[in-house]
């Protein structure tokens, strides 16, 4: 009993800043649309979008680079110290990005600005995870490994929810204008006080028992990065970790709760207020399943369950799409024409006095209660010639029947994310022996989601743009193409290559 | 189970040799060429962070593989 209190508080002093680093991180993905609008020239929106996204990606991709940097230095000063560091580089970057000036005052230093703050938010979560999930797991029983780390394994998940949910009260709060004008830099300034309490929690706590035993016997790794990578003993379990496991565990999570939303938003079309909110009660439902799976993995083992949420996912994530296009789609809703409503508006344009943008507002109603609204924006000549952009903005608010299930497809896909995510940090630190653990199992999980994962939605939505300008019938399905072949390799190595009862650290 | 582990060896480096291909000729060189900027950095990520790891990381998998280092008695 008394065990078990001093793990709940190492649990909630650890989750606490891990949770804070996701929603650092996250904040950024959620507000992309806002974003690109901010520190990113205008004349193609498109092209501001994915540029945005790709910046997102960037903080992704150099995770591995910090899981070396900051694992290394884990490996040999000890857990609690490097993720002291990570906490604090990262609430700094958060912060200074809301400080940043937009692109019309600055120009391009703007974006660049973001890029760098995004990369050292990047190489502060590389470090941060790894040092999270060792630590809990140094403190855990070695049968309930998998239960306590689950709680870590939920903060990346309700890092998520909780961005989306600051996000939303500050929106509901300001109204979309004034959020859109300068409100979105709130979440990244509310961070830096989350991270000073996180902070002032976790500098009270005390070195993992594992690490504190062989620092005293003196077994303490010299040279991490070599006794991981440039032992082939060790490396092949690197390899294995990567490709049976972390590589598709990275897909599963960035298709089911960040393609999914970028695929209600952006490619489907609904409302952000709604997007948001099916993403948060999805999320929410689901998580307490992390908790289910990982304790479920300490009795049956972690591959079983890691296994059938990769197959799963792999499966059913085209017939859970097409269902989510089909519920959201107006082309087969009965439209109500007596009430289809179009407004013209003609402003002018700013030093060109003889120009104007004519905005065209269509708001059609269909008889199940769906709403669409059409904006579109011509340029219209002093010569009365129009230049009409083909960059028409839809916007649907669902009807509560919709609305609910896309609710349920959403909770599905976060359920086979507990499955893969669930158990992993288990998983990983039983693959590798203490004194290179901080190291050897932060790279192939920053791989494994910063780059498969982490450049998910990019590559998804770039095939998804692709397929639908080439007017590919089932172009709305193409960004689904990445997770699915990502996914079904590594469930064959995985199948094949993972030991079922391996649960036993390797000292 | 030993023996397809092994022999499974040839699948993935057959499989990173594919992607390989598939990535630089079809997903790859003519994205550069298209001059669309999501092209380019489609193009980018698939060239310079995909196709290294995946097919770098397959090859030396399935090479580990083929020669039995992922069997019962290495482990």
């Amino acid at each position: 009993m008394k065990r078990n209190k001093g793990i709940r508080s190492i649990i909630i002093a650890s989750s606490l800043g891990t949770l804070i680093e996701w929603y650092d991180f996250y904040i950024f993905g959620s507000l992309a649309v806002v974003i690109s609008t901010k520190f990113f020239p205008q004349s193609n929106p498109t092209a501001a979008f994915l540029s945005t996204l790709a910046t997102f990606a960037a903080g992704f991709v150099v995770r591995p680079f910090g899981a070396l940097f900051f694992g290394r230095l884990g490996d040999l000063i000890g857990r609690r110290y490097t993720f002291m560091v990570t906490l604090l580089l990262m609430g700094g970057s958060t912060f200074l990005i809301g400080c940043i000036p937009d692109y019309s005052t600055i120009g391009f230093m703007a974006p660049l600005l973001v890029l760098i703050l995004r990369l050292l938010q990047g190489l502060a979560l590389g470090g941060e995870y790894g040092g999270a999930a060792t630590y809990v797991a140094e403190h855990s029983p070695t049968k309930e490994r998998g239960y306590w780390t689950s709680w870590i394994q939920t903060t990346a998940t309700v890092g998520l929810f909780l961005s989306l949910s600051v996000i939303l009260i500050i929106r509901n709060t300001l109204g979309v204008e004034r959020f859109e004008d300068w409100g979105w830099r709130i979440p990244f300034w509310i961070s830096i006080i989350m991270v000073i309490i996180s902070f002032f929690i976790r500098k009270n706590m005390e070195e993992s028992p594992v690490y504190t035993k062989i620092k005293s016997e003196g077994t303490i790794s010299k040279n991490p990065l070599k006794e991981s990578f440039g032992n082939k003993y060790n490396f092949k379990f690197v390899l294995l970790a990567l490709f049976g496991a972390t590589m598709g565990q990275g897909v599963i999570w960035y298709t089911s709760q960040f393609y999914a939303m970028s695929f209600i938003g952006k490619v489907c079309g609904v409302v952000s207020q709604q997007t948001d909110t099916i993403m948060a009660i999805g999320l929410l439902l689901a998580t307490p399943f992390f908790i289910v799976f990982g304790g479920l993995s300490d009795k049956i083992g972690r591959k079983k369950i890691m296994m059938l949420g990769i197959l799963l996912a792999v499966v059913a994530y085209r017939p859970i799409y097409t269902e989510m296009f089909t519920t959201i789609d107006c082309a087969h809703k009965t439209e109500i024409t007596k009430q289809k409503n179009v407004v013209i508006k003609m402003s002018a344009i700013n030093k060109r006095p003889f120009d104007s943008i004519s905005t065209t507002t269509t708001k059609i109603f269909f008889d199940d209660g769906t709403k669409m609204e059409l904006i579109k924006k011509d340029t219209v000549f002093k010569n009365n010639i129009i230049k009409p952009c083909n960059d028409v903005k839809k916007s649907i608010t669902l009807n509560n029947k919709n609305y609910w299930t896309l609710v349920f497809l959403i909770f599905i896909q976060v359920l086979f994310v507990t499955m893969v995510y669930g158990p992993i940090a288990a998983f990983l630190v039983e693959m590798f022996p203490a004194k290179i653990r901080y190291t050897s199992m932060s790279l192939p999980y920053h791989i494994g989601n910063g780059i498969f994962g982490g450049l998910l939605p990019t590559v998804a939505t770039y095939l998804v743009t692709t397929a639908k300008s080439n007017n590919n019938p089932d172009w709305y399905l193409n960004g689904l193409w990445y997770p699915i072949i990502v996914g079904s390799i590594c469930f064959l190595i995985g199948m094949i290559f993972l030991d079922k009862n391996d649960n036993k650290i390797k000292e | 189970m030993e023996s397809i582990k092994k022999y499974s060896g040839i699948l993935w480096i057959l499989i990173a040799l594919l992607i390989g291909y598939f990535n630089i000729m079809v997903m790859g060189i003519p994205k550069f060429q298209s001059g669309k900027q999501e092209d380019l950095v489609f193009g980018i990520i698939n060239i310079f962070l995909l196709t290294p790891i995946i097919v770098g990381g397959l090859l030396v998998f399935g090479y580990y593989a083929l020669k039995g280092e992922y069997s019962q008695e290495k482990k």
